[in-house]
Order: structure tokens, then C-alpha cells, then sequence
């Protein structure tokens, strides 16, 4: 019976534990937000078009339709581009090979950057200060170049342009979260862990992250939207999807040149890939804000043991 | 209860005997609310408070976490934190009511004629002024010219005794100790001769001597310019030490307010008594009484008497509606509680608290730590310490923030695991990290830290918690690890359903009990705990000191109990090591070195502990 009872219990308990996810009520308390509504709502419309537009574009996104830099019409909403494809076309299709880009090497940046700075954290004395060292080296690159130097050595391969924007969040990534887990790698939790001999993985797995999911939460939303512009920019500059493929950075390249006879050819991509930014920085911000919020109760009840613990080394 | 009684009290005279003086303060039906917000309705926080105080006097405004005490002293000054509104009643300053005041006009006169002492002095003082020019800031409204200016300045630092530190008007706060911070907060607080003075808790995190002198100088201060306090504290003793009044605060209502010798020789409120019988002493060996549960938060207050759920002298009529303050006696003594006659009368008599039974006898020791030194980088943190720890006795070691305390804790868990020295633990050689101790050691000794509200992890439910340890050394099944974790709780006296709950759903106490039974589930031999109180109420201190140590008794635990708080050492251990500056500088019994120190410097720490100057219930 009392087994029974237990296992009632701890399903229970499991179930407790989905309702509190952090990252779900962080999420959640954002979007409820008039802030977080208007950024999620913008990266939405702009996720939909580029991940549904290659199926509702009117024609192939490298057909030659029309005369080039034709007005927009009836039958090509959008006008024509430099070689006479239709805008609305390659404006469907040129958005979700750049999203999909973009969120691989965010995740990516932000792991990699993650178990850097929080090992730095956890292990701390000499790795610390070499892991901050060796990150303060490549911060010392700027973004955009960093990942210039690798495409332009290498060759404009995709899966080398997602590393190099990978390899160039890291660091950012890295220094953030390492001042973050600083502060929970103190706290006794952590050390009740440590007193068992309990191996580092276990304890950073078990006791450190679930309390950093929400500096993690920002610094995703932060990276996504740089990893766009970084992505978009480097298609600018011919790195990145090769003609006569469609992608927003590149079609801004070719058009620019008939800026005047056809705008479209450069205001669809550049509108999409702001709209972008700004709703992606908007929500980030939404829960940023809304992460303040979180464990707070917990934080004002601090108030009279803090000032003892501090004195008490 | 309607206001006309919380007016009729306020008529009836306040805290002052005799009631003849002028009154520095007085409050009258003071009301504080949550204001309404989405979905919630407007409650009051504080209510139906009056009480005055006289010039050169100082009251105590006594009260658990959650009574509202910060409320009111914030109150006093005209001001409420966001969310709340004044509700009703009179803050009266030397014959103005402060709560009309527009704020400018409340600008112009807090500083002038409130001054206010924070809790934590540190976050008070800006890091990148220089104590100097915050002084400076203060007189800015002072008369006079520069020269006076600079004159009043040095009459400051000499009337709170700093004066003798060099170079204090170009040092940074950081540069201060926490007592000396404190002291420039008291400096700011008097600069313009202010004719009231709240002070919360403006002791707290400071140590025994330090708080001692910091206590002497707001006394002399008030006294000498005829100032009148309102101190804040949930410590009793140091009220005791220093207000000419009291006032009781529970769930935002006065529980009891008089002469401060009165309320603590014959206290007639339950809740009074309860917090008084709390307090462990210095003269004698007691169990300690805590106060079962919690104050309701505002919004969640029974029916009735407020307090009347947690009392032990709860009649029927106590649930019919919140009671009158009812006269104790004609000195202006007062209580809310019908019986509060009753309750005082009993005071005299010899109270409930048994003496604590005596420790097993000398058995050998389970660790001996011998020639211990520690190091944090260059500094020598620890040097030499020899003590042993005899099996199912509790050992208490004792001294000023900054004597390496926790440092010592920190090496016998095996956190610190740079230390030198020889240590054995039942026999076998205890290794200084813990990555090369046995399981078998590592299960035996467990460590309880300082801070509740830091020791358990926010995002994991309570059974998981004090699950870990087991689950780390055993393969059980899941059934099996619930029953333990039921047992575990059991014995830190919680209740089977905690175990869904999550930290932030926990008092303070009973997160402190939750890290207990972490400690415990794996049944160990020794228990280190670490100021295992010294976050918590005197009441919930209490409570969870006599866990431990019945505990001990029951499971045949070794303890080794680190504390600042002497008084407790009478009531939880065998056995005594007094450490200054990293040193032991006396060790022995706990009669023979609380009775007959041997060392100066124990002398002097015995003597600075707060005492009550009544004794209570002396049996």
C-alpha cells in the first residue's frame, strides 16, 4: 500500500514538475505581454513566409519570367529582378534556407558558449582563467570579420558558414553565462551536491543549469537575431547560397544596382530580415523582462540571512 | 474587530507610563493596505497600531518575519512600498501629523525630523563616494557656513565614535568594517538633530561586540538630544538591551505593548510569552520552546483572534472576533487578548521549559583533528586546531565573523580541500578533499549550511531534494527511496506532503528542516551544521535547534554546531571551542567555559552578549 502510495506520488511530483518548467512560465509570462505579443507576432508573420512561401511562390525562384527590373504587375505583384525572375517568387523562397541557417548555429553557439563559461564557472582557478583568456582572444575579432577570415580561407561552404557564426557567438555566450553560473556555483545546493562526491557533470547537469535557463532563454533570442544579420550579411557580400539560388542577403547584392527602376527587388528581402531583427529583439527583451520576475519571492525572502552569510566567511 | 477599539486604545494612553510628557511620537490607529490590484481585494497589512513614545526614549517594536514590522517603521516616515497605500490614522511628530504632508513637504522634513537607520548598512552607503562627502551631503541643510559646517562634521564622527580612525572622511565604505558603516549610518541619521529616529534592525549581521557598542552609542545619542526611537528587531535580547518600551507586532496588530521591564518580566500575551520563552539564555541549560507555525500573511489572517490558532491558552470565545487590548496594568501596560490578566499572572510562576538533559558520557572520539592549518591564497585562514569530536556529543564552535568558522566547516567536509594537519574520522585517516574520501566517509559525515534560503535548489521539489544523497550511494527502487525520503522528512518533523512542494512554497524554517533531512537520509555519524539559525526568527531558531538536538539524543549523532550565538551553545551542546582569528583560544565543557572562562577573550565575548535584563520564568 504505501508503495502504491508512492508511486502516486512521485508521478505527482513529475507532474509538478512539468507545470513549473521554467522556461515555459518565462515563455509564457512574456508573451502575455503587449512587448512579448508584438515581437512574437512579428517573427511569426516572418517564420511563416519563409518556411510556407516556397510552396506558394507563382513561379520557380531562378526562372526568367519577365523583362529585368520590370514594375510590378497583376501577374508579378512584385516587379522583375536583375535578370527579369520574379521578386515575389524569390522573396517566398530565399527566407527559410537563411532561417534554418541561422537557428543551427545559434543552438550551436549557444551550447558550445554555454559549457565553456559555465565549467569556467564551476572549476574556476587556472581553466578558468585560461578558458576566459583563450575567449577573450576571439572577442577580440568583430563578428562579421571572424567569420569573414574562415568563409574566405575555406571557401563559402553552408555548413562552414554556420560554424564560423557558431564558433563566433561562443565566446559572447561564454562570458555571459560564466558570470551567471559564478553566482549559483556558490550557493549551498551546489556544494550539498559537491559533499557527496558527486562528479562535476552531474552537478552542473542537475544543480547548475535548471537555474540559468533564463539568462540561456536571452542569450538565444540575443544570438538568433545577430546570427540572422551576421547570415544575411555574409549572402551580402557573396558568402553564403551561391546565384542563381534565392536568399534575402544575396538578392539585396543584385538588385541594389536597379534600386530605382524596381525597388522591390531590394525593400521585400531588407523589410522580411528587419522585421525579423526587430520582432526577434523585441521578444527577447519581452523575456528578459520577464525572467526578472521569476524566483523573486524567493529573493526577497533573502533579506535578513544575507548580510549574516556575507559575514560569515 | 471595528477601528472604535483600535481608537478607544490609542484614547487610553499609549506606551508611556503616566502619559504626562509631551509626546516625540505619537501613532494613532495607524492602517496600512494592499492596495486592490487584479482580482485581489484591498487588505490591510498593519492596523489598529497606536502607541507613543516620549523624548530620549527609545521603543521596540518586536515581531516574526512577515509581521509587518518594516511596513510600519517605513510608515512612520510617511512613505509605503509600491503596492500598499496608507490606510488611516495619525503619524503625530512633535504635534504635526506627518501622513497629509505633501511629499515635497515629507522631503523637506525627513532627514530634519525623521531619521531613518537601514537594516543593511552596506547597501545603504554609496560604494564610489567617499564617506566625507556623503556626511557632507547630509548637512546641506544644516545653517551656517562652511566652517560649521566642517566643525559639525568632526562633532558627528566624535558623537558616534569614530572620530579615533584615521582618515575616515577620505575612506571609501568598503574600506569600513560593517559595525564602522553602521556607525556612519547612525552619524547621517543624527547629523541634523532629528526628533524621531526608526531604526530597523540596525544591528543585524553585526557581531556580539560590535553590536554591543553600536547599541550603547544609539542609547547615548537618544538620551543626550532627547531623541525618540522606534527600534525594529526580532531579537528580543537586544531589545531588551536597549528600549525603554515595547511593542509586540503579530499580523500587523499590536499584540502587547508597555514598559519594556514589564512585557519582559510578566508578559501577557500568549504570542509574547512564546517568543520570550524562545530566547535561549545564558545561565542555563534549557530545551528550547519554539512557536508552532506560522503568522498568516495578510489576506489569509483566521477568524477571531489572530494569533489564536498557534495558542496554547485558546479558549471558544477567542474565534468570536479579534479581542480589545485589554489593561494589564495601570503603568499603561496592554494586551490584545482576553486572557491577558490571566497570562501575565502566570509569568511569575515557574514556566514550562524543562531543563535540558544531560549528554551521553565521555565516549571516544569519533574525529580528532590535530594541528589543522588552512589557507585562502596567501592568508592563513586557520592555524593549528586540535579538538576531538566525541561520539553522541555535540561540540560547539563559537566566535566573531571572520575567526574562520565556516572555513573549518568547509575543511571536514571536504569542500576547503587544501588544509594541512591530521585528521581521523572513527579511526581511519580523513583525506582534506572530497574527491579522495571513501563513500563510506563521505555517507558518515553531512553538513547543514548557514543560509536556508541558498541550501536548496529552487527548481527541484523537496522530494527530490532529499532524495539526492540517496540516490547518489544506493541503488533503491523508486518505492523504496520514497519510503526513506518519508522517514527522513519524518524526523525533521515535516509532514509526508512536502515532499511535492518547492523551495519558494517553504517558510525559512522549514527549508532549514528540509536541509536537515537531506543531511539525515543517509543516516550519518556526524553532522556538521554551519549558523544553521542565523537566518531565521528567534522563534523558528528555537524550534529548530531543539530538532537537533533531540536528534542527536534520539539517533546518537555526533554534532559539531557553529554558532556566534552564545546563548545557544547552553542549550545544544557538551562541549565548547571558542576560535579567534583562525585560532582555538579556549576549549573545554560547555559549564566550564561559559562559567569560568579561562581566556580574555571568551570573558569579553560573554560579556557583550545581549542579555535580558529580566530573567523570564525562572523555575
Amino acid at each position: 500500500m504505501a508503495s502504491n502510495a508512492a508511486l502516486t506520488v512521485l508521478r505527482s511530483a513529475g507532474r509538478g514538475r512539468a507545470r513549473r518548467r521554467e522556461w515555459v512560465a518565462v515563455l509564457g509570462r512574456a508573451v502575455r505581454t503587449s512587448r512579448g505579443a508584438t515581437g512574437l507576432a512579428i517573427v511569426g508573420v516572418v517564420v511563416l513566409i519563409a518556411a510556407i512561401g516556397p510552396a506558394l511562390a507563382p513561379y520557380p525562384s531562378t526562372a526568367f519570367v519577365t523583362a529585368p527590373f520590370a514594375n510590378p504587375s497583376l501577374k508579378f505583384p512584385l516587379g522583375a529582378d536583375t535578370l527579369g525572375r520574379d521578386v515575389l517568387s524569390r522573396t517566398l523562397d530565399g527566407g527559410w534556407q537563411l532561417l534554418l541557417m541561422a537557428a543551427v548555429a545559434t543552438l550551436l553557439g549557444v551550447a558550445v558558449g554555454a559549457i565553456i563559461g559555465v565549467g569556467a564557472a564551476y572549476v574556476g582557478g587556472k581553466w578558468d582563467t585560461l578558458l576566459m583568456r583563450a575567449v577573450d582572444v576571439i572577442l577580440a575579432f568583430p563578428q562579421l570579420v571572424f567569420a569573414l577570415l574562415l568563409v574566405s580561407i575555406l571557401g563559402p561552404k553552408i555548413w562552414l558558414i554556420v560554424l564560423a557564426v557558431a564558433i563566433s557567438h561562443a565566446p559572447q555566450v561564454a562570458r555571459v553565462t560564466r558570470a551567471a553560473a559564478l553566482d549559483v556555483c556558490e550557493r549551498d545546493f551546489v556544494r550539498a551536491a559537491q559533499i557527496l562526491g558527486m562528479p562535476a557533470r552531474k552537478v552542473i547537469r542537475r544543480e547548475v543549469l535548471p537555474n540559468l535557463t533564463s539568462v540561456l532563454m536571452v542569450e538565444l533570442g540575443l544570438r538568433l537575431t545577430y546570427s540572422i544579420l551576421v547570415i544575411a550579411g555574409l549572402s551580402f557580400l557573396g558568402f553564403g547560397l551561391q546565384p542563381p539560388a534565392a536568399s534575402w542577403g544575396l538578392m539585396i547584392n543584385e538588385n541594389r544596382i536597379g534600386l530605382v527602376a524596381n525597388p522591390w527587388g531590394v525593400l521585400a528581402p531588407t523589410l522580411l530580415i528587419a522585421a525579423l531583427t526587430i520582432g526577434m529583439n523585441t521578444l527577447t527583451d519581452a523575456i528578459a523582462r520577464a525572467s526578472l520576475g521569476v524566483g523573486r519571492q524567493a529573493d526577497d525572502a533573502l533579506l535578513p540571512g544575507l548580510v549574516v552569510a556575507g559575514a560569515g566567511q | 474587530m471595528t477601528a472604535g477599539n483600535g481608537e478607544a486604545a490609542g484614547r487610553r494612553g499609549g506606551a508611556a507610563p503616566g502619559g504626562a510628557g509631551p509626546m516625540r511620537l505619537s501613532v494613532e490607529n495607524l492602517q496600512v493596505l494592499r492596495a486592490p490590484s487584479r482580482g485581489r481585494a484591498s487588505v490591510d497589512v498593519v492596523d489598529e497600531v497606536s502607541f507613543r513614545v516620549e523624548p530620549g526614549q527609545v521603543l521596540g517594536l518586536v515581531g516574526e518575519s512577515g509581521s509587518g514590522k518594516t511596513t510600519m517603521a517605513l510608515a512612520l516616515l510617511g512613505h509605503v512600498r509600491r503596492g500598499l497605500v496608507i490606510g488611516g490614522g495619525k503619524v503625530i511628530v512633535d504635534g504635526q501629523d506627518i501622513l497629509p504632508l505633501s511629499p515635497r513637504e515629507l522631503q523637506r522634513m525627513r532627514g530634519r525630523q525623521v531619521a531613518y537607520v537601514p537594516q543593511d548598512p552596506s547597501s545603504a552607503l554609496n560604494p564610489t563616494l567617499k564617506i566625507g562627502t556623503q556626511l557632507r551631503e547630509v548637512l546641506a541643510g544644516y545653517e551656517g557656513d562652511d566652517r560649521a559646517r566642517t566643525q559639525r562634521l568632526t562633532e558627528m564622527l566624535a558623537e558616534v565614535g569614530l572620530s579615533t580612525v584615521p582618515g575616515i572622511l577620505e575612506s571609501y565604505p568598503h574600506q569600513l568594517s560593517g559595525g564602522q558603516q553602521q556607525r556612519v549610518g547612525l552619524a547621517m541619521a543624527f547629523a541634523c538633530r532629528p526628533q524621531l529616529i526608526v531604526l530597523d534592525e540596525p544591528t543585524t549581521g553585526l557581531d556580539v561586540t560590535t553590536q554591543r557598542r553600536v547599541l550603547e552609542t544609539i542609547r547615548d545619542l537618544c538620551r543626550s538630544y532627547r531623541v525618540a526611537a522606534v527600534y525594529i528587531s526580532h531579537d528580543l535580547a537586544v531589545v531588551a538591551e536597549i528600549a525603554d518600551y515595547v511593542a509586540v507586532l503579530y499580523a500587523g496588530r499590536l499584540a502587547e505593548v508597555g514598559a519594556a521591564r514589564e512585557v519582559f518580566a510578566t508578559p501577557a500575551h500568549p504570542y509574547s510569552r512564546g517568543l520570550l520563552r524562545a530566547v535561549p539564555s545564558l545561565d542555563r541549560s534549557q530545551v528550547l520552546m519554539g512557536l508552532s507555525g506560522q503568522p498568516p500573511r495578510p489576506g489569509s489572517r483566521p477568524s477571531g483572534c489572530f494569533f489564536q490558532p498557534r495558542c496554547e491558552f485558546a479558549v471558544p470565545e477567542c474565534e468570536a472576533g479579534q479581542p480589545p487590548m485589554i489593561e494589564v496594568s495601570p503603568a499603561g501596560h496592554r494586551a490584545r487578548c482576553l486572557r491577558a490578566v490571566e497570562v501575565a499572572a502566570l509569568a511569575g510562576a515557574p514556566d514550562g521549559s524543562p531543563a535540558r538533559p544531560a549528554g551521553a558520557g565521555q565516549t571516544a572520539p569519533l574525529l580528532d583533528v590535530r594541528g589543522l592549518s588552512a589557507t585562502y591564497g596567501r592568508k592563513t585562514v586557520l592555524s593549528d586546531l586540535t579538538f576531538t569530536v566525541p561520539g553522541h556529543q555535540c561540540v560547539a564552535v563559537v566566535g566573531m565573523s571572520g575567526s574562520g568558522k565556516t572555513t573549518l566547516a568547509r575543511c571536514l567536509v571536504g569542500l576547503h580541500p587544501t588544509w594541512t594537519g591530521d585528521a581521523a574520522f572513527a579511526g581511519q585517516p580523513l583525506t582534506a578533499g572530497v574527491r579522495r574520501r571513501s563513500g563510506d566517509q563521505l555517507r558518515r559525515i553531512q553538513y547543514v549550511s548557514q543560509n536556508p534560503y541558498l541550501a536548496l535548489n529552487p527548481r527541484r521539489t523537496v522530494g527530490q531534494i532529499v532524495e539526492q544523497p540517496l540516490a547518489h550511494f544506493e541503488k533503491l527502487s523508486a518505492s523504496q527511496r520514497y519510503e526513506r525520503v518519508v522517514a527522513a522528512l519524518t524526523w525533521a518533523a515535516l509532514r509526508e506532503s512536502f515532499v511535492d512542494l518547492y523551495p519558494d512554497q517553504l517558510s525559512g524554517g522549514e527549508r532549514q528542516r528540509v536541509a536537515i533531512a537531506r543531511a539525515l537520509i543517509l543516516e550519518p555519524d556526524l553532522l556538521v551544521c554551519d549558523e544553521v539559525t542565523s537566518a531565521l526568527d528567534v522563534s523558528v531558531q528555537a524550534a529548530i535547534v531543539e530538532l537537533l538536538r533531540r536528534l542527536q539524543a534520539e539517533r546518537g549523532l555526533s554534532m559539531i554546531f557553529i554558532t556566534h550565538n552564545l546563548p545557544l551553545v547552553r542549550s545544544i551542546a557538551d562541549h565548547v571551542v571558542v576560535m579567534n582569528d583562525g585560532r582555538i583560544c579556549e576549549r573545554g565543557t560547555v559549564t566550564e567555559v561559559l562559567e569560568a572562562p579561562k581566556d580574555a577573550y571568551t570573558t569579553q565575548l560573554l560579556a557583550d552578549v545581549p542579555k535580558m535584563t529580566v530573567p523570564v520564568g525562572e523555575g
